[in-house]
């Protein structure tokens, strides 16, 4: 909700033209002053600690295990042994590849779905008119309060009687589609898709499925973005699941980062070039999409 | 359609379908289910992977249950009894609730004083931002990893050695209860602080200025204005981040089993959380489901109480606060 809005629902319409024309003149609020060097000083503390042990892993990952056992806090360059570790970890047992591949196509595959399943259900929740719609979204966002982890032995049983153990259906399955990513659509179609559109569309003869297709779908694609890189993360990240169902045989790469740690547990180079190696992935989707990432987290709290 | 079944929503809602069933009447039946099968992945998902196995938890739960073996004999409560006869159990409960704490408590707090320095007019908004959501794209068990480096027992440990620069003796993270409890809140609020900041700096910006401008006019300096009305009007985000950090934080796994390289919890299951008990119990020497589904049981109930008294007790503030009532809105 904009300020705006909101004070206009507490204090009336005047109250908010009269707010909107002081901020346009920029004055009495302190918010709007430039803050000084203290501010900028605590952020530059807070994104050295944000960064510092990204950093920290990459560059015991590229020493070697004697420097590392001396010198506890690395010199700020890196040492040259990085690919000497990197190629140990891709020669070691761990499958690293296709730990790799299996992550991308996991993440790749849930995030479609994710974002085509919650627009469907989004798009219906807020623009289609059917019976028990406010309570069954209703019972949508209750199910975010149910921890789904505690359902984990019942969830292998399923898993192991139709065969799955081990394979990427297991975790690719349950994340089909979340309650986050049905609520997080609904919201935004409900403001970003006008019926006008889609009463144009039903009149030109489009069925229901069709107008979908070509109206909802593509209004919803910023927010539609948005989910897919939340989803991508998430997906890429999670551990429990993927260790339980999957194992060691055929591992994402988390599950596949983690065996390195069980089978060479003193040697942190060669740990930790291996982490470097898993996290360099989610680093430059953060690179390149970051922005989004973090206004997709302030619209999704704002509206929430 | 809109004809058959009473108004009922906004009138928006209303317009939109009658027009459209006038001109669509052999779509009839489209316009009646397609609203129901668009939603249905959701609630077939959920029902799969949420409400079936909680219901299922509970059966296997009542089982004697191998992981191989699959289902034996009706046990009754024996599964519970046993679980709660054992110590490793009420350890596990015990960490999970401390490290919980250590690292929900601090999060919550240094995540508002982060937004609030945010949520200054500041130069390069997003790079700032960006900067503190770094830390969110690392996986859990790769953070693990790094941290449980950076703790190292050895006076030569990172951390160790930065303590030591300012005269506190080298901590043995792994060997004590509370120092391993300290080292995984730290991993968990490294991954998360950032993420609550950015909510939490959201619903600031969502704070209308007239508020802080007539507080400025009463002569309140920055503190009182935080205390007295950034803090009231964040009322409802700061009890969401509360309550998904209490369902994460009493679920908590990856970062405790990462913390060495047995995944135990420690010699004396120092860091052992329930969630590690009940892969243990499960997937362990004992192979035994009814007693980890056991396990998840109680967990759930926990969590289930834990909502509710956050529920009850948010009430009973939201009621007694005066500007929280008109933040509800929303």
């Amino acid at each position: 909700m904009t300020s705006v809005a909101m004070i206009e629902q507490t204090s009336g319409k005047g109250a908010a033209r009269a707010a909107a024309r002081r901020r346009k003149r920029g004055s009495v609020g302190s918010a709007n002053r430039r803050p000084g060097w203290v501010t900028y000083a605590i952020l530059a503390v807070v994104l050295l600690i944000s960064a510092y042990p990204i950093y920290y892993s990459f560059l015991l990952g590229s020493s070697d295990a004697g420097s590392i056992a001396r010198n506890p806090i690395p010199s700020f360059i890196p040492a040259e042994h990085f690919f000497d570790n990197v190629s140990r970890v891709l020669n070691s047992d761990i499958q690293f590849w296709k730990a790799l591949s299996n992550s991308l196509i996991v993440a790749v595959v849930t995030s479609v779905s994710v974002v085509f399943f919650s627009t469907l259900a989004g798009y219906s929740f807020s623009k289609l008119r059917f019976r028990g719609r406010r309570q069954l979204l209703v019972f949508v966002i209750a199910t975010m309060a149910v921890p789904t982890q505690l359902g984990i032995v019942p969830l292998f049983i399923v898993m192991s009687q139709l065969g799955w153990t081990g394979k990427l259906v297991a975790v690719i399955v349950p994340s089909m589609v979340t309650a986050f990513g049905v609520f997080w659509m609904t919201q935004y179609l409900e403001s970003a898709l006008p019926y006008e559109l889609i009463e144009a569309a039903r009149v030109d003869g489009c069925s229901m499925i069709s107008t979908f297709w070509h109206i909802a779908l593509p209004a919803a694609r910023p927010a539609a973005a948005m989910l897919a890189l939340f989803t991508f993360v998430g997906s890429w990240t999670q551990f429990f699941w993927p260790f339980i169902v999957l194992g060691s045989s055929n591992p994402t790469l988390p599950v596949a980062v983690q065996l390195l740690q069980a089978s060479y547990f003193k040697d942190y180079s060669l740990i930790l070039a291996g982490v470097t190696l898993s996290t360099i992935p989610l680093i430059l989707v953060f690179a390149l999409a970051g922005r989004h990432l973090v206004s997709g987290i302030m619209q999704g709290a704002v509206k929430g | 359609m809109a004809v058959i079944s009473p108004p009922e929503l906004d009138p928006e809602l209303d317009r939109a379908p009658r027009r459209i069933a006038m001109r669509q009447r052999l779509g009839r039946w489209d316009v009646k289910l397609s609203p129901y099968l668009y939603v249905s992945p959701f609630f077939i998902v959920f029902a799969i992977v949420g409400l079936f196995p909680l219901a299922y938890t509970a059966y296997v739960s009542l089982h004697k249950w191998h992981l191989i073996g699959g289902k034996g004999a009706f046990v009754g409560f024996e599964n519970y009894a046993y679980v709660l006869a054992q110590p490793n159990f009420w350890i596990g409960l015990r960490n999970t609730f401390s490290i919980f704490l250590l690292s929900s408590v601090p999060q919550v707090i240094i995540a508002l004083v982060l937004a609030v320095v945010l949520n200054n007019n500041i130069r390069a908004k997003t790079f700032w931002r960006m900067g503190v959501l770094l830390p969110y794209v690392v996986a859990p068990v790769a953070v693990a990893l790094i941290f449980s480096k950076m703790f190292a027992d050895s006076p030569t440990g990172l951390i160790n050695t930065l303590l030591g620069t300012v005269g506190i003796d080298a901590i043995r993270w792994h060997a004590g209860v509370l120092s391993s409890h300290v080292a995984i809140a730290t991993m968990v609020d490294f991954r998360w602080t950032g993420y609550n900041t950015l909510i939490l700096l959201a619903a600031m910006q969502a704070v209308p200025s007239d508020l802080y401008e007539a507080a400025v006019l009463d002569g309140a300096n920055r503190f009182r204005q935080f205390i007295s009305i950034t803090v009231p009007m964040l009322r409802p985000t700061i009890i969401f981040v509360v309550i998904t950090s209490t369902i994460g934080g009493l679920q908590i796994f990856d970062e405790a089993r990462m913390f060495d390289q047995t995944g135990q919890g420690g010699a004396d299951r120092q860091w052992m959380t329930v969630t590690m008990y009940i892969y243990e119990l499960g997937w362990g020497a004992q192979k035994s489901f009814g007693r980890a589904a056991a396990v998840a049981w109680i967990l759930f109930l926990i969590i289930l109480l834990i909502g509710l008294m956050n529920f009850w007790f948010t009430q009973r503030i939201a009621s007694s606060g005066t500007t929280a009532g008109k933040k509800k809105k929303r």
